[in-house]
């Protein structure tokens, strides 16, 4: 396929490897690059990356996946509607099998609720018109990459009048959980990292321009980068190049697609749908403020919360799950105890096994995890 | 989740068009790229919307710098691509 296989040539990938290889040359510690995307995630383990790269250079895994950041309490009201409000709720594939305290979608599903997987929100909109009768609640999550197509099914159906749709809206905003996490946010416990890449289909719609205060307050190199293995290659080489030189500057490495300014329709869309919710409740990272979308006041009674009277209660996660300490690029997939083990994707104890842009699906699924000492695993 | 898959554009309606993905054909959203949709272009998709659309020119200029970093690794008769790994089992 155009714009996918020639960034996938083996060639290309060798010399990339070289040219790490002599960046890092004679360099005793470990350099860590955390990826922020799941999408990267998955793209390092598919194509073996971790393999392909010099020892020194170390993944770290961030808190990119929507899915997996999705705490339990919020599932649980997702599980609410469908069972107790007997609302019809549509989602992505991704979502159903995220455990909740009563279970997981998929689980409300086969005991007869009627949830139903969406590729696009534009789907939702059109169950609702379909069946009148009924109330649909789209689930919506993802981070500004999937928010303004929520935006346009929202104005639709008001538009169209569609009175039975709503929105449980839980997406959420991809630079406020990095400065939780890497800056002066995580009040002196800041997970140790030395460049960071970028998500680039977020760029997409922020622009590349949208991580240059964060390159600044971090002091670390910042790669925009795309999700072909030769994308993700490339812009960990720039990263390590940059962080050994001390360069703390954002690089647009996935300049066919995204530019400095950001999508200016999407951008306008997320002010005017959207606000910003004062705090938000992050899987494993805690409570992390201006971190989340909920519908705008003009768009209110379109939100499931409003209509429903949905309270979202505070759920811990199982004893035995670590997916806060993956989130947080603490511990590497198959340091968990119960990774592989009592946590597969096919019955998983935590999110991160769940979507295969989870750092543990990822590792399940393609990696050969294990094989560097957990001593080397920064933190 | 925020996948893009590359989409040629076949036609192009009011707020839609028709793209061609890995050879199926599907109608996708166009609003969120305004009015800058034509058919010949290519777009990346994502839930059901054109999100971006895909600059020819910046992608070969990336592939050409990876020709070049390829052509340079040849003339050195380059190879080795990184060093043999202690955990690695013989």
């Amino acid at each position: 396929m155009r714009h996918v296989d020639e960034h996938r040539d083996p060639a290309a990938a060798r010399a990339l490897a070289e040219r790490l290889a002599r960046a890092v040359a004679g360099r005793t510690g470990p350099l860590r690059v955390m990826e922020v995307c799941g999408g990267h995630t998955h793209t390092i383990y598919r194509h073996g990356l971790p393999d392909l790269v010099p020892d020194a250079v170390r993944f770290v895994h961030g808190p990119g996946c929507p899915v997996c950041v999705v705490p339990r309490g919020r599932l649980d009201d997702a599980v609410a509607l469908a069972v107790d409000h007997g609302a019809t709720l549509c989602t992505y594939g991704d979502v159903l099998r995220v455990p909740g305290s009563r279970g997981s979608l998929q689980e409300a599903r086969a005991a007869g609720a009627d949830v139903r997987v969406v590729y696009s929100p534009l789907d939702a909109l059109r169950v609702a018109r379909e069946e009148p009768g009924r109330q649909v609640v789209f689930l919506a999550i993802g981070f500004e990459t999937t928010a303004p197509a929520t935006a346009v099914t929202v104005q639709r159906a008001v538009a169209e009048g569609v009175a039975n749709l709503s929105v449980l809206c839980l997406h959420v905003r991809v630079l406020p959980p990095l400065r939780a996490l890497l800056g002066q946010g995580s009040g002196g416990d800041a997970t140790p990292v030395d460049a960071l890449v970028a998500p680039g289909h977020v760029a997409t719609v922020l622009g590349s321009g949208a991580f240059e205060p964060l390159a600044d307050e971090l002091g670390i190199p910042v790669v925009v980068s795309g999700f072909e293995p030769l994308d993700v290659l490339a812009s960990v080489a720039v990263a390590v190049e940059d962080a050994l030189a001390g360069r703390a500057r954002v690089t647009n490495q996935y300049r066919r697609v995204v530019t400095r300014d950001g999508n200016p329709v999407a951008l306008a869309l997320l002010d005017e749908v959207f606000e910003v919710r004062a705090e938000f409740e992050w899987r494993g990272l805690g409570t992390i403020p201006d971190s989340a979308y909920r519908l705008a006041d003009a768009y209110r009674g379109l939100d499931a919360e409003h209509r429903f009277g949905i309270r979202t209660m505070p759920v811990p996660d199982h004893r035995a799950c670590r997916c806060g300490d993956v989130l947080r690029g603490r511990l590497q997939p198959w340091e968990c105890r119960v990774f592989g083990t009592a946590c597969t994707p096919d019955r998983p104890l935590g999110s991160c096994m769940v979507s295969s842009e989870g750092a543990c699906a990822a590792v399940y699924l393609h990696g050969r995890g294990g094989r560097r000492p957990a001593a080397a695993v920064p933190g | 989740m925020c996948l893009g898959v590359p989409a040629l554009v076949e036609q192009v309606g009011d707020g839609v068009a028709t793209v061609d993905v890995t050879g199926a054909r599907r109608e996708v959203c166009t609003l969120l790229l305004g009015d800058g949709v034509a058919p010949g272009d290519w777009v990346l998709v994502h839930v059901g919307f054109a999100m971006a659309l895909i600059d020819e020119d910046e992608a070969h200029r990336t592939l050409d710098l990876l020709a070049q970093a390829v052509g340079a690794l040849d003339r050195e008769g380059g190879g080795a691509t990184r060093p043999e790994r202690s955990d690695r089992p013989a």
